[in-house]
């Protein structure tokens, strides 16, 4: 069979129908497009996620109230109690393997500064925090021991509060503002850490001593965390487990109770979180599949209506002496054609997209296998497609394809 | 003179809803090889399905076809379609050309399902097709440019491109005035003469004169067969026509 007249009458067929062939082709683009670039979102936040909390630090260790199991009545770990000053003594007395180590309790509230107020969380910390947390002093100071012994109402603030309150660029430094109707003075201004990949603005926070945030804003006496550093990372599991024996024997928790108490590193942060992101990319994979299905079935349809419509050109050929295979070959090579070229613009047209949006702030990652997906499925919908109706109808008797309506 | 085509109680029925619309009721006739055989008879007596069965486009619901002494039943779909390219030149009442696409690529349409004919010659023969039913100035208008009749003659150039031995012209010359008519009936004269066999079905009773039998069909039965042994030649017919009768169809 001559394969060279088949493929030219191919590519007359579809030179002579261009806008159908154009349309066929515009739904594998929009399919193939739309799953590169959906999973391409899901792919970029996971990713970033992971820089981000890789960055923070992995030595960072986390203990705060609580059980980790589902038993009995859960309550919020901040309102539980058994935490207390005396378990972040002992850890600091006994644990080996710790570098740095704060009491943490918080609260949110209203800070104001003459007529500017503004949201925000206050964290009651020492100075260490700084260090744990990696954040740094620009301008003033940072509290010292001794205004946590005082409870001193002395606090270090993020950039965010620092244009909330003054945002005619006053100096904040020795300012008093007041926090819950307490007033404390500015030591010192963090240095901007900007946006995490949460969303979550990591410069709109006050820092301060802790014992000021307990006894002054809360009025607490236990501590709702102890946030520290391993001495370096690789022993970040043995701190973990000094930490836990530490606090299990404090609180008198036998061996098969629970505890109550969490301690967690950065890296179990991490996997929880990308745990997290696996599901949402699991979500976006769902709605990607979707998609992809809508699509198929959009170039299914197309494919279909567009072959179905030509059966009298099927009846014509074949009436001149074309055979099933020389309609099917025909057929079959105008599927290829307009399925693998819409496949590839669908390529470049996602990946260009997914690059657009990256521009636009979303972080985006074209994982290759989201290519080789889509690429797949709908080109093989759209071949299968354009192949299948024209099987049908080459199975007809010439005249009878010639009289379909 | 062999049989080219014989059909024995040949019958097409349709089935449309439940009702039974009995188009063809058992005809029998032989035709031989080189007779150019007229098929008349009223709208809706059963002509072109006879004609569609007889181009293998079509398939009876029950009787013998035999083609070149072969029944058509015993021939494999492909072999069909191999005798459709080379052997029958069919001409549908309704053209059937491609549409979107020029006369000379619709008339070249059988040779690309022949690998025998090479890329040059297939342009050749299409031209030259063209130019024996007048349209030598047409070659690269589409379909949807041309008159009714120009179509219809693209249609039966398209038939003769394949060169083949029997021809089925489904009413060839319904849509072309009368001069032009002549001019296409000198064609199938001359085809004849060459020893093709020609089977012309038409509404029209002054054409059987020019071929060399008629069978005439009433409600899907044959109520008439009658040889005709003077026939008129349509090139001295063409010859007495005055020439302000030339108009462009
Ligand atoms: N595909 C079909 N389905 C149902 N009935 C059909 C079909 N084709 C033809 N018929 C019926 O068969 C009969 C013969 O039709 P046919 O087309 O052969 O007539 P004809 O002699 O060619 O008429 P005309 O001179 O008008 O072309 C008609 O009654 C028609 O309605
Ligand atoms: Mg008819």
């Amino acid at each position: 069979m001559d394969y060279r007249n088949l493929i030219k009458i191919a590519i007359k067929a579809l030179a002579n129908n261009k806008m159908r062939g154009f349309l066929t082709m515009l739904g594998i683009i929009i399919g193939v497009a739309s799953v590169i670039s959906m999973l391409a979102i899901g792919g970029g936040s996971k990713q970033s996620i992971r820089e981000e909390i890789g960055s923070m630090g992995s030595n960072m260790i986390m203990v705060s109230p609580g059980n980790g199991r589902f038993g009995g009545v859960r309550q919020s770990a901040s309102s539980m109690q058994t935490l207390k000053m005396a378990d972040y003594e002992s850890i600091v007395r006994e644990a080996s393997y710790i570098a740095k180590i704060t009491p943490t309790v918080n609260a949110s509230g209203q800070v104001i500064k003459g007529a500017n107020n503004t949201p925000t969380t206050i964290y009651g910390v020492n100075p260490e925090y700084l260090d744990i947390r990696g954040y740094v002093v620009e301008s003033g100071s940072m509290f010292d021991d001794n205004d946590v012994k005082h409870a001193n109402k002395v606090c270090v603030v993020g950039k965010t509060v620092v244009t909330e309150l003054f945002p005619n660029g006053e100096d904040p430094l020795g300012q008093i503002i007041r926090y819950n109707k307490i007033p404390m003075k500015i030591v010192g201004v963090l240095q901007s850490k900007g946006y995490n990949t949460m969303g979550m603005d990591q410069d709109d926070l006050i820092i301060a001593p802790y014992t000021t945030v307990q006894k002054r804003i809360l009025a607490i006496t236990y501590i709702q965390g102890i946030t520290a550093s391993a001495i370096s990372e690789e022993y970040t599991d043995k701190a973990i487990d000094e930490m836990t024996q530490i606090l299990q024997s404090n609180h008198g928790i036998k061996i098969g109770q629970d505890n109550d108490f969490n301690v967690r590193s950065q890296q179990e942060m991490m996997e929880t979180m990308s745990s997290v992101m696996d599901l949402l990319t699991v979500l976006l994979a769902c709605v990607a599949g979707i998609s992809l299905i809508v699509g198929g079935i959009g170039i299914m349809n197309i494919m279909y209506v567009s072959v179905t419509e030509r059966t009298r050109e099927i009846g014509l050929r074949m009436s001149i002496g074309a055979k099933e295979r020389h309609i099917l070959f025909q057929f079959l090579i105008e599927a290829v054609i307009i399925s693998v070229a819409g496949g590839i613009i669908g390529v470049v047209v996602g990946v260009g997209v997914s690059k657009i949006i990256a521009m636009f702030g979303t972080p985006t990652l074209v994982q290759g296998y989201s290519i080789l997906l889509s690429f797949a499925v709908c080109t093989i919908t759209g071949i299968f497609f354009g192949w299948y109706p024209a099987k049908k109808a080459s199975q007809l008797n010439p005249i009878d394809a010639i009289r379909y309506e | 003179m062999s049989e080219i085509i014989k059909i024995e109680n040949l019958k097409r029925e349709f089935v449309v809803g439940d009702e039974v619309v009995r188009a063809l009721r058992g005809l029998s006739f032989t035709i031989n090889q080189g007779e150019f055989v007229t098929i008349m008879g009223t709208s809706g007596s059963g002509k072109s399905t006879l004609l569609n069965i007889l181009g293998c486009l079509d398939v009876a619901t029950s009787g013998e076809y035999y083609l070149d002494g072969v029944s058509v039943k015993d021939i494999s779909k492909n072999d069909r379609a191999t005798l459709r390219n080379r052997k029958i030149g069919f001409i549908f009442q309704s053209y059937n050309l491609l549409p979107k696409t020029t006369s000379i690529e619709n008339v070249e349409l059988p040779l690309m399902y022949n690998r025998e004919v090479s890329t040059s010659e297939r342009y050749k023969r299409a031209v030259a097709a063209l130019e024996a039913v007048g349209l030598s100035d047409r070659l690269k208008h589409k379909s949807n440019q041309l008159s009714g009749g120009q179509q219809q003659r693209v249609a039966i150039a398209r038939a003769l491109v394949n060169n083949p031995v029997m021809i089925l012209a489904d009413e060839a010359t319904g849509n072309l005035d009368t001069r032009t008519s002549y001019e296409v009936l000198t064609l199938f004269q001359n085809l004849h003469n060459e020893g093709k066999t020609i089977v012309f079905v038409t509404h029209n009773p002054e054409l059987a004169q020019f071929s060399s039998r008629t069978i005439t069909l009433r409600d899907g039965h044959i109520i008439n067969d009658i040889q005709n042994n003077r026939i008129v030649s349509a090139k001295d017919v063409l010859a007495t026509m005055p020439k302000e009768d030339e108009q462009s169809v």
